[in-house]
């Protein structure tokens, strides 16, 4: 796994020492509110609702079980007990005090962790498939170039007052597990002529504007890609609207130019920039790579895992819906849910995340992944060693055999936690979770979708839902509007609203009568509902959902 | 004619511990809001809102908060506020778990 160098630890320091003495002067008083809340966000330090939060970048959602086992002792030392992991691969600690957070950040510092640049308009923690380096279809490993991106980005002097947050994700596989097309530049690793080289999209982004990216260049090669994307930034730092924070995102530039004005714009600055790459880059890239390379797989027979997959049905149900293919023989993804029925979407309690270190440790080549949807992933594990993973699991409610399904739900931490909110988010999440499990209808409902934020910023990903719930306040009420048909893989698309919204003791009846509608309008129970609504559209959704409601509010 | 104005409570999140505060009349800042001063004047609430801007070493982000009158003192009337009053729905944690240690 990468090691950070001496460099990064010597910055980190510094930082976490200036932080403490700022920390310092904010409790003396000799720094106002106004002068330390920049200072705090540079560290990752929000204020929200009831607390303090503290974001800790956990760089394309990649850790190893010493990561998170400082991640716990967190968690259990300076929080409540929990950590939320979030969709931008994220941990989010929701009540820190902030006397602690100098410790807190030097605990991080140990383990060669931090909250640099998880706030503030800069480049933001870059994101990648969280099945990277294990998945069966991928071309090339995401994680070698997105920590290029990562040192490239960190403390970039030009990029640390853009005009608003930037954020990169990364996938090295056809099928699109980082949601490249709804980030500001997508970066997609593929094949020509026997090259790898990328793909690069820009101008995607959720909130109050949704867009899916566009094609700004078909092939990028490895060498020219720092200089491209640095173009890419330069061009948007400049054009970027900072008069208003609505129209700030690359989305907005790169829709109000048009795209082939902004390829033209980013051609003409990246033959500028291109020289200044001395190529350091390319040899730095090549280091980054041999660090990342794969375990050493072993070869072993996998007859107890068909043994106990054969015999015990909550195993098999389990490996049915949790594991994904691996591209070394014997091997599996397992994907730890962290979507226990009635559970919070994302929270992880400082026992369950030792468990997941052990496990990763003991079986998996002490890799871990954190995906953004909220999961843990164990990438590396032998056939053979699933059956005692799945026990150990089970005894700490991390075995719910539901990656995929209706329970699996993305949640911001809506009105419960954030200052923005404008409703509460984990409770619908809860509340579908614990009502689908009662009804015995997820296994039969199948590959379903369903995303909640608690406000139009759209943190947890409601426009890509394939069921998107958004919390609005009307007129002083929580009120959920419903979008139906939003995809977040390589066939991205942005929901289509129903209609009027509902109050939250609607909104759990109304998600019912949407599957209802699902199960009778399906082609059978291999097409699965995004499948069912491609091929009838909204109208028969449309009437399931209002004119049934109306019948039930005229009886 | 000018808009009528609703009575108000001056909140506000305590430095070091980020919980939800609100003034009381005496110049205490308690973490319930059935201690909290309902003002029902404008002009008072804006210096009472401007008093509670002046102890940045106490509390941060003071702000004023639509309140009603009744027997238990002030009580929300907006659902986020309410929020804030207990604390999280998901846990039993914040306030609504350190209230009930007082
Ligand atoms: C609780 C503190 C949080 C605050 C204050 C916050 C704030 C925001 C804001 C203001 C935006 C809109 C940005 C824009 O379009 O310009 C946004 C977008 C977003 N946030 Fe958050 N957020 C928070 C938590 C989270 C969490 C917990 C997640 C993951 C669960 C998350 C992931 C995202 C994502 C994925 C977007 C998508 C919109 C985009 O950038 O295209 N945020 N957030
Ligand atoms: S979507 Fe809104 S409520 Fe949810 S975390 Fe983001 S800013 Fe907060």
């Amino acid at each position: 796994m990468y090691n950070y160098s001496e460099f990064d630890a010597a910055f980190v320091a510094e930082r976490n020492r200036q932080f403490r003495a700022q920390v310092e002067r904010r409790i003396d008083g000799s720094l106002t509110e106004d002068e330390f809340k920049p200072l705090r966000l540079m560290n990752g330090l929000y204020l929200q609702l009831h607390a303090y939060m503290l974001r800790v970048a956990i760089p394309y959602g990649t850790l190893g079980s010493a990561k998170m086992r400082q991640l716990a002792l967190l968690a259990e030392k300076w929080d409540k007990g929990y950590g939320h992991f979030t969709t931008r691969q994220n941990i989010q600690y929701n009540w820190p005090e902030l006397r602690d957070v100098p410790d807190m950040l030097d605990a991080l510092a140990e383990v060669g962790m931090h909250a640099i640049q998880t706030s503030g308009n800069t480049i933001r923690n870059v994101t990648a498939d969280h099945f990277a380096g294990a998945a069966a279809d991928e071309i090339a490993d995401p994680r070698p170039v997105a920590e290029l991106l990562r040192q490239w980005s960190t403390d970039h002097a030009e990029f640390q007052f853009l005009p608003r947050k930037f954020k990169i994700a990364v996938t090295g596989a056809p099928a699109d597990r980082a949601v490249t097309l709804a980030h500001d530049i997508g970066l997609q690793i593929v094949e020509r002529e026997g090259e790898i080289g990328y793909k690069v999209i820009v101008g995607g982004g959720l909130g109050r504007t949704p867009m899916i990216g566009k094609v700004i260049a078909e092939f990028v090669s490895q060498d020219d890609l720092l200089p491209y994307v640095e173009a890419v930034v330069s061009v948007w730092n400049l054009l970027g609207r900072r008069d208003n924070k609505y129209k700030s995102r690359i989305k907005i530039t790169v829709h109000e130019h048009g795209i082939e004005d902004i390829r033209a714009r980013v051609e003409e600055r990246f033959k500028v920039i291109r020289p200044t790459f001395s190529g350091i880059d390319v040899q730095l890239f090549e280091e980054i790579k041999a660090a990342f390379a794969p375990p050493a797989f072993r070869e072993e027979s996998t007859a107890i895992f068909e043994t106990t997959y054969k015999t015990d049905p909550i195993f098999r149900s389990w490996a049915d819906v949790n594991l994904a293919d691996h591209r070394a023989p014997g091997y599996a993804i397992v994907q730890i849910s962290l979507k226990a029925h009635g559970e919070t979407p994302g929270d992880a309690t400082a026992e369950q995340m030792r468990v997941m270190a052990d496990l990763a440790e003991r079986y998996g080549h002490d890799e871990l992944r954190i995906s953004h949807e909220q999961n843990v992933i164990l990438p590396h594990v032998h056939k053979s060693d699933l059956p005692a993973i799945h026990a150990e699991l089970k005894k700490h409610g991390l075995a719910t055999a539901n990656i995929g399904l209706i329970s699996d739900i993305i949640a911001c931490p809506g009105m419960d936690y954030c200052a923005l909110a404008t409703a509460r988010s984990i409770p619908i999440a809860q509340e579908i979770a614990t009502r689908f499990d009662e009804l015995k209808l997820e296994h039969e409902i199948g590959e379903l979708k369903i995303k909640i934020s608690g406000c139009i910023n759209a943190c947890g990903h409601h426009h890509v839902g394939h069921i998107g719930i958004l919390g609005l306040d009307r007129a002083g009420v929580e009120n959920y509007q419903i979008t139906l048909g939003g995809d977040h893989t390589e066939t991205a698309a942005i929901g289509d609203r129903t209609g009027p919204g509902f109050s939250a003791d609607e909104i759990i009846p109304a998600i019912e009568r949407i599957v209802e509608a699902y199960l009778d309008l399906r082609d059978g129970a291999d097409e699965t509902f995004i499948e069912t609504y491609r091929r009838v559209g909204m109208p028969p959704f449309k009437a399931a959902l209002y004119e049934q409601a109306e019948a039930y509010a005229a009886e | 004619m000018p808009r009528e104005f609703t009575p108000k409570v001056v909140t506000a999140n305590a430095l070091i511990e980020g919980d939800v505060v609100y003034q009381t009349a005496d110049d205490r800042w308690t973490r319930d809001l059935s201690e909290a001063e309902l003002i029902k004047d404008e002009g008072l609430a804006n210096l009472r809102l401007a008093q509670a801007e002046g102890q940045p070493e106490l509390v941060v982000g003071a702000y004023l908060a639509d309140a009603a009158p009744s027997e238990d003192g002030p009580q929300p009337t907006h659902f986020r506020e309410e929020f804030r009053r207990t604390g999280p729905s998901n846990y039993f944690h914040g306030k609504q778990a350190e209230l009930t240690d007082v």
